[in-house]
């Protein structure tokens, strides 16, 4: 059944060898707080029991006692490397939810800030991933391009990382020229910084070792799993919900999604650095597409200031309770419930939305992608070494806020 | 040669030079303070998003390293503990044993509004503040705060340390 | 082909074990009886290829308005999509509030194991044959299931642990040399 089990390492059956150990939850290499109780043999991992929960705020509780609007805010803390990501997950399910239009300037601002998000994720993961492994150099060159980004989101939003940018019918502000410009600079000039990223580990004999046939997954064995992303694409699976349920401007924009043969951890991280190139190929078609027009829909509840100056005096003005039913008026609840994805850097970002007719959801559930692959982990990190563990925490590519909500 | 001078001269309260013997006459307290200020060990302990925004600070950019901040994987080798990020009930134990294994003199860091206060997340699987279980140092407010703002923090935190007195026993 | 002929499809094959076709904006929704959930997924995982389990999460009813005639103190809803054929279908299947038991679907997804452990976490469903049903997101002895309707925001009550830490935090004070200026005046009390 577990096809990473057939290491050829001689286990003894008695249990005086064996002892458990927790890595984590506090421990540098494990992305934040999961916890790993392992069973070893030596160096061998007989059992692997992932525990995680250490990061339970209670968003889905939290969530339902707030507004769909208020919710926004904490979707940013989700997934925090990429919360422009999350942010446009979010609201293309309330959207869908509630059936708001979103006009065409935004839905391509949304597939910019995604993108860029999905970069700054994809840098995230290289240079804690190569730290992992023992590549320091790689940390520092990703996180050198990484923070032109977060800049322009500051530019953008205001934040770097919890950005809050994307509004139920459109986004928040317009981009400016300068924007623009900068966003172009970088472009022009990110594909250069990806073959730098390559020269120093793409044939790196230490980085080699450490990675070909490491945590190698079929896709069958992925897709039972319920891995998806990068982490599912690297087995060959083609699986990307921008290309099978389109969502925002990406049917209008030209990319491919890139598929690895082998599934181990060579071929996952050749899949995202692909995938970087192709984030930045999509970044150009948005510059160039760029359509002139609103940024928000006419039929938005009324939560979008910068369009109707004249209600935000009321609604700021307004205890919670007013806010409420300010939207309420408008009539755009009604019963029933969604299921909406959105591919975000970690892979399948789902919302799940039950609407009784009430300005807040009766319920929401997150699918959250390191969650999922975390649980994994459980599977994938039998019979490997302690070391090697640590290279597929890196490339399952979790973040303990998604994960535990 | 001419003869040493023995004028001394003050350079700030209870810190005097003697010029020509290259020296400098204080207070032990105020020497050790000098020596804890300049470096700074800090466990590496992210918990949530503000951990990105401190990892930042550590890279290129914002380098801590020019304060004589250098990351220390384990707690007994650190004397600072930077909390960023959200505390949760489960993780509370655990961050208060990682601040037992600290040798003295030991800091603590609450990095963001949810170390500082619990944040937006009021419920019931948050820890309402840092210092509900542990005695905070500096409070550095934002979410997450800017890497900036955390260097703010730890500079608050060498003007605290160079302001004590004698706190290099308990016993002293 | 169409999630509505899928659910159709459903409705022959399984007859009452069917309880009711649902369609919200384009998703269909197909109402089952909990004790063939196992039986219905597994032939949708065959013959209609629905091999990728998008989502699995528990729904608890007590508040809601009653949607359909079937509603019961909770259901476990599943979101499934098929890759090859780019079809997804939801399936809902009621718990009564007397028994809240429902199959595993572990031996048809091993990454099902941890939803639904999460679902036992949040909400308190049993999951029959699963193979590690423990909490997963809150501490192991936690009290109370946190997303049923019943249970507050902040909690009904406060966990043991971070009491004991607390205690802890008050005693190991005196050692502190935060405190030593004011600790010494209390020790001496002592």
């Amino acid at each position: 059944m577990n096809e990473t089990t057939t290491l050829d390492v001689p286990v003894s059956q008695g249990d005086e060898d064996r002892y458990r150990l927790k890595l984590g939850p506090q421990h540098p290499a494990t992305h934040g707080v999961l916890r790993v109780d392992l069973e070893l043999d030596g160096e061998t991992i007989l059992d692997c029991d992932p525990q995680v929960g250490y990061l339970h705020r209670g968003f889905e509780k939290l969530a339902e006692h707030r507004t769909y609007a208020q919710n926004l805010v904490l979707t940013d803390r989700l997934d925090y490397i990429a919360a422009m990501a999350n942010n446009v997950g979010y609201c293309e399910a309330v959207e869908q939810l509630l059936a708001i239009e979103v006009p065409e300037r935004a839905k391509f601002l949304r597939v910019m800030v995604c993108e860029m998000s999905r970069l700054t994720g994809h840098l995230l993961w290289l240079a804690t991933h190569a730290l992992d492994i023992g590549a320091m150099t790689v940390f520092l060159y990703c996180f050198r391009e990484r923070e032109v980004l977060l800049e322009l989101f500051a530019e953008l939003c205001g934040a770097r990382l919890t950005t809050t940018y994307t509004r139920l019918g459109g986004v928040r502000q317009d981009v400016t020229h300068e924007i623009m410009m900068k966003l172009e600079r970088f472009v022009d000039a990110f594909p250069a910084c990806i073959e730098e990223y390559e020269t120093l580990i793409d044939t790196n004999r230490i980085w080699l070792k450490r990675t070909i046939g490491v945590g190698q997954i079929s896709g069958e064995k992925a897709v039972d799993l319920c891995l998806t992303g990068a982490s599912l694409r690297g087995s060959g699976v083609d699986y990307d919900v921008r290309k099978h349920m389109p969502y925002a401007a990406y049917d209008k924009m030209d990319f491919e999604i890139p598929l690895g043969e082998t599934g181990d951890t060579y071929a996952r991280y050749r899949c995202r650095m692909e995938e970087m190139g192709q984030s930045n190929y999509i970044l150009r078609q948005c510059i160039e597409k760029m359509p002139p027009g609103p940024i928000v829909g006419d039929d938005a509840p009324d939560l979008v200031m910068p369009v109707k100056p004249g209600r935000k005096v009321e609604v700021d003005t307004s205890a919670r309770n007013g806010l409420i039913k300010l939207i309420d008026d408008r009539d755009v609840y009604m019963e029933g419930d969604i299921y909406v994805a959105t591919e975000v850097p970690k892979g399948e970002l789902g919302f799940y939305f039950i609407s009784d007719g009430m300005g807040r959801p009766y319920r929401m559930h997150i699918r959250s992608p390191s969650f999922i692959h975390i649980g994994a982990l459980a599977t994938m990190g039998k019979g490997v070494m302690v070391a090697d563990l640590i290279a597929i925490i890196g490339t399952l590519d979790v973040v303990l806020g998604e994960s535990d909500r | 040669m001419g003869k040493i001078n023995n004028d001394l001269v003050q350079i700030e309260e209870g810190i005097s030079f003697i010029p020509g013997a290259s020296a400098i006459v204080a207070p032990l307290n105020k020497i050790i303070n000098w020596g804890r200020a300049g470096s700074i060990w800090p466990a590496t302990f992210g918990l949530a998003c503000c951990a990105i925004e401190m990892m930042v600070a550590g890279a290129a950019t914002n380098d801590l390293d020019r304060f004589g901040i250098i990351f220390r994987a384990s707690p007994r080798q650190a004397d600072c503990l930077i909390l960023a990020g959200t505390i949760t009930k489960k993780m509370a134990p655990v961050i208060r044993r990682v601040y037992d294994q600290m040798p003295e003199p030991r800091y603590v860091i609450a990095m963001g509004s949810c170390a500082c206060t619990g944040g937006v997340f009021d419920t019931y699987a948050v820890v309402q503040g840092a210092d509900e279980f542990l005695p905070v140092d500096v409070y550095i407010p934002g979410c997450p705060p800017r890497p900036e703002a955390l260097l703010e923090g730890l500079i608050k935190l060498q003007e605290k340390i160079m302001q004590e007195q004698g706190r290099w026993s308990q016993f002293a | 082909m169409e999630p509505i002929r899928i659910a159709e499809q459903l409705q022959e094959k399984f007859q009452t074990s069917i309880l009711g076709i649902d369609e919200h904006r384009g998703q269909v929704t197909v109402l089952v009886d909990r004790d063939v959930i196992v039986k219905i997924i597994s032939f949708l995982k065959k013959d209609q290829k629905m091999n990728h389990l998008s989502c699995l999460c528990g729904v608890d009813n007590k508040k809601r308005k009653a949607a359909s005639a079937y509603m019961e103190r909770f259901e476990v809803v599943y979101q499934l999509y098929s890759i090859e054929n780019r079809t997804s279908l939801r399936l809902k299947a009621q718990i009564p509030e007397s028994d809240q038991t429902i199959d595993s679907i572990t031996s048809l997804w091993t990454g099902a194991n941890w939803l639904e452990r999460e679902t036992y976490d949040l909400l308190g469903i049993v999951f029959n044959n699963h193979p590690n049903l423990k909490r997963i997101l809150t501490p192991e002895d936690w009290e109370g299931h946190p997303l049923r309707k019943e249970y507050k925001l902040r909690g009904d009550t406060e966990w043991r642990g971070l009491e004991e830490l607390k205690k802890k935090a008050v005693q190991l004070q005196q050692f502190d040399f935060h405190n030593a200026s004011t600790a010494q005046g209390t020790s001496s009390d002592e």
